[in-house]
């Protein structure tokens, strides 16, 4: 075949490239040639490529959309974003595609004598400013919520928060993080005084270990997993799964490790054990960084309305928290975890062995657990134990779910404890906050109302009158779905909704408001390595939709807060992250300018004198180390961070004769959630076109059932019937099902069960007792 | 006509000094590392005695700490 010599010559100059690029690559992991990068990718005709985070997951992956003729048409990663390096998952690569379902809310709807009615946006608005003084007057100001999301750009969240706690006066702001989150912030505050992770994703180019705790990374954050198996490739790293069911992340690991549903705390405890008895201890580090201490025991569920916790946590010594992990030796572990003592001593020797550094990772096993708190501190106990922290490759990580459940709920502070710096019980941060939001600090309440699940009691209860709902649907969420749903129809209640598309919580509502979606407006998110990623409007949105940032801004100057909301229309997004940075500055959390935003893929805070700080704590990177030392855990008063003396405790249901099965929920790959946008993507809707129950090949035998055959789940609270799915993509461990969450139309949720953490008020999700029955 | 490619590192604080030092050279092409304390430089030369005259300048700059070479092609001139 012909090739001219240009033609030659210009491959040959590209081989010469990428003999360079992967010499570069071998000697420096994570290296970046972004804009010869992104010469090699198609293009496409008027393309115009634009930067932005992408719209799902918490990994918070760099895209570029490809915008022609005023649509987004196209998505490629963003070879410049040092979290993705140019790769996407299956939803990122289609993201743009959810925003052009065919059923898309595009004018407000107001329910009249039953059926849903369209109005202008300017009605709309009228009606629900009104219907909130009318509540406020009537029933006081803690009659009104709004209920917000992770999925809330930074400036939504924080005009609700302003809006709601600032002007209004109470603390009735809820986001649905608590149902994913609220856990690792509390583990974060606990054993460290302050919330997020202290590394950043640049760990996994470091470290030789990877530990996943109760995280099917391969399909919750693909992207970041595809990063593990890279070095695994390049530099052989080990990947150790250790979870309650065989998933595509068990296939792919080195080692995969089962244990029974509940005992995570007892071998995380058993991992301390042994690294304590083989005398693998860090204890210079220990000695000069950590406390110990115990906090109550025994506390409950959260089972019953009203139920109040509140730890006390009492200072231990070393000695006194060794022979508390006498109770967990590993041979004593194996019996109860089914985990062998071997297995046990593997993982510790890998935490153990100074030559290793290690990561841990994990997400919804450890978080939505009824002793979450507990787990996450277990972790981290390891770690602090070791002294494998804070440093490039050794790193506890939690994983968030979310694009901005740390941007906007945990860094905004959208629950209803927090304020953006600080919590609302304590005077200076509440003064701090009223300043800055001009309002007289009377007016943000001292004491906390009502986490999620209290939230939705109090509106089954009457205690709530009026709930805004934002970017989320917890009618196919919230546990124990059956009570929230019918309490949130009764007489007496007004429910708005925000949102894109009709799902089982618009079917509630009174008010529905169209939504601008991601790239239909300007925002912020935040993912879980503190990074901030700005991304500009670049398309209109449909019909009257409106951001959700200006549907309260509208709303809240129309309730008599116009001098807190002087925000103009063209640079509101700008004027608000203008504000929101005076919260956090100071060295410990300083947010990017936004100009810096708008010029790379994100930054991370503490972002101080130009730089994002990558390990925080760790005086060589983070310049909010003050001790002299080589760490400063600054989050607590005396610098040292805490190691818990946490025990094993059961679930709050567990399988008996009646109910002999463990329920375990989650999610898939090809859906975000409650897929009510992925849903309308046709070619991730064939994929997984609906639920479906997970049994073990051997449980399905002895009950004669086969993929596809009809199953009956029944627990406490009801049963509901779903497909089966033997030895297809997940193989929960005998006498255990999996049902992910995604298909509205069979909602696993109605039989859950809404038991919690105490300290985070997080719900468990992952376990409860079922009966499994062929129809 | 040879075709070579480098990595070039540059004494600290000097990445910009030596991209910009590179540049101005004939036949060289410089593509940075977005994240590190590297560059690609690759070379489309003549000769090889122009290839030697050209190292022999990279080589001078007194930004660069070390060139090192990756790989290198030769292509006929007529084919």
């Amino acid at each position: 075949m012909y090739s001219s010599l240009s033609n030659r010559r210009d491959f040959i100059k590209k081989m010469a490239v990428l003999s360079a690029m992967t010499a570069a690559a071998t000697m420096f992991p994570g290296i970046l040639f972004a804009e010869e990068q992104e010469k090699n990718l198609p293009k496409g005709g008027n393309l115009d490529w634009k930067k932005a985070p992408c719209r799902f997951c918490g990994v918070g992956c760099g895209v570029l959309v490809g915008v022609e003729n005023g649509k987004a048409i196209a998505v490629k990663g963003d070879p410049k974003s040092s979290v993705n390096k140019g790769l996407c998952c299956v939803k990122g690569y289609h993201s743009v595609m959810a925003m052009y379902g065919k059923d898309r809310l595009t004018k407000p709807l107001v329910k009249k004598n039953g059926a849903y009615v369209e109005t202008s946006m300017e009605e709309a608005l009228d009606l629900i400013a009104s219907k909130m003084k009318e509540t406020i007057k009537d029933h006081g100001k803690d009659a009104v919520s709004i209920y917000g999301s992770g999925q809330w750009t930074i400036p939504d969240g924080y005009v609700a928060s302003k809006l709601f706690k600032g002007c209004i006066g109470t603390n009735n702001v809820e986001a649905n993080a608590r149902l994913c989150m609220a856990t690792a912030v509390t583990g974060f505050l606990t054993s460290f005084g302050l919330d997020e992770p202290m590394g950043c994703y640049e760990d996994i180019d470091h470290a030789d270990v990877f530990v996943l705790w109760g995280n099917n990374m391969a399909e919750m954050h693909p992207v970041l997993f595809s990063r593990l198996l890279d070095q695994r490739l390049k530099r052989g790293v080990k990947i150790i799964d250790f979870a309650t069911r065989t998933t595509r992340t068990s296939m792919a690991a080195d080692k995969s490790i089962l244990f029974i549903p509940q005992t995570d705390l007892a071998v995380a405890n058993a991992i301390c054990y042994e690294i304590i008895n083989k005398g693998w201890v860090n204890t210079a580090f220990v000695n000069k960084h950590c406390n110990f201490s115990k906090g109550l025991t025994n506390m409950g569920y959260g089972l019953e309305d009203n139920y109040k916790f509140s730890d006390k946590p009492e200072k231990i010594d070393f000695e006194t928290y060794k022979k508390f992990l006498e109770d967990y030796t590993p041979e004593k572990v194996e019996k109860m975890s089914g985990v062998s003592a071997k297995d046990i001593k593997y993982m510790a020797a890998y935490y153990g062995d100074p030559n290793k550094k290690v990561m841990s990772f994990w997400c919804m096993g450890p978080n939505q657990h009824s002793r979450g708190t507990w787990m996450n501190n277990l972790i981290y106990n390891i770690h602090l134990l070791t002294g494998k922290i804070s440093t490039p490759g050794n790193s506890p990580f939690s994983l968030t779910g979310q694009p901005s459940a740390c941007g906007t709920v945990r860094e905004v502070g959208t629950l209803t404890h927090k304020l953006p710096h600080g919590v609302v019980m304590n005077k200076e941060h509440r003064e701090f906050a009223a300043k800055i939001w001009d309002v007289p600090v009377e007016n943000i309440p001292s004491k906390p109302t009502y986490h999620t699940v209290e939230m939705f009691r109090a509106l089954d209860r009457g205690d709530i009158k009026f709930m805004w709902i934002q970017v989320t649907n917890p009618m196919v969420t919230m546990p124990k779905l059956k009570r929230y749903r019918d309490g949130a129809k009764k007489e007496g209640r007004f429910i708005v909704v925000s949102d894109i598309y009709p799902t089982p919580t618009t079917d509630i509502a009174d008010v529905i408001l169209p939504s601008a979606m991601w790239i239909e407006r300007e925002g912020m998110y935040g993912n879980s390595e503190r990074r901030t990623q700005y991304f500009e409007q670049m398309i209109d949105p449909p019909g009257e939709a409106i951001s959700d940032t200006w549907q309260l801004v509208e709303v809240a100057k129309r309730m008599g807060y116009e001098k807190q909301f002087y925000y103009k229309k063209e640079t509101h997004i700008e004027e608000i992250y203008n504000e929101y940075r005076r919260h956090h500055e100071g060295k410990k959390h300083n947010m990017a300018p936004l100009e810096v935003l708008k010029t790379q893929p994100g930054a991370m805070w503490p972002y101080v004198d130009g730089k994002s700080t990558k390990w925080r704590f760790n005086s060589k990177y983070d310049p909010a180390c003050t001790n002299g030392e080589d760490f400063h855990f600054y989050g607590k008063p005396d610098g040292k961070a805490i190691i818990w003396q946490r025990p094993y405790e059961p679930a709050a249901e567990s399988p008996d004769s009646e109910y002999p099965y463990w329920l375990c929920t989650g999610r898939v790959v090809e859906h975000w959630h409650t897929g009510s946008m992925t849903r309308r993507i046709p070619v991730l809707h064939k994929a997984m076109p609906h639920g479906y129950v997970e049994l073990n090949p051997g449980d399905a035998k002895r009950l004669q059932i086969r993929t596809g055959d009809k199953v009956k789940l029944t627990t406490r609270r009801g049963d509901i019937v779903l497909p089966a799915s033997v030895n297809e993509r997940g193989v929960p461990a005998p006498m255990q099902v999996f049902v992910p969450f995604f298909d509205e139309n069979m909602l696993i949720n109605d039989i859950t069960l809404d038991s919690f953490c105490p300290i985070s008020k997080e719900p468990d999700y992952k376990k409860c007792a079922v009966k499994v029955e062929k129809v | 006509m040879p075709i070579k490619s480098y990595l070039a590192h540059p004494h600290d604080n000097q990445k910009h000094v030596l991209i910009a030092a590179l540049s101005a050279l004939d036949h060289c092409e410089v593509i940075p590392a977005e994240n590190k304390d590297i560059l690609i430089v690759v070379t489309d030369t003549e000769t090889k005695i122009e290839e030697d005259n050209l190292k022999e300048k990279m080589e001078a700059l007194s930004s660069l700490k070390l060139l090192a070479m990756v790989s290198g092609f030769d292509t006929p001139k007529n084919k």
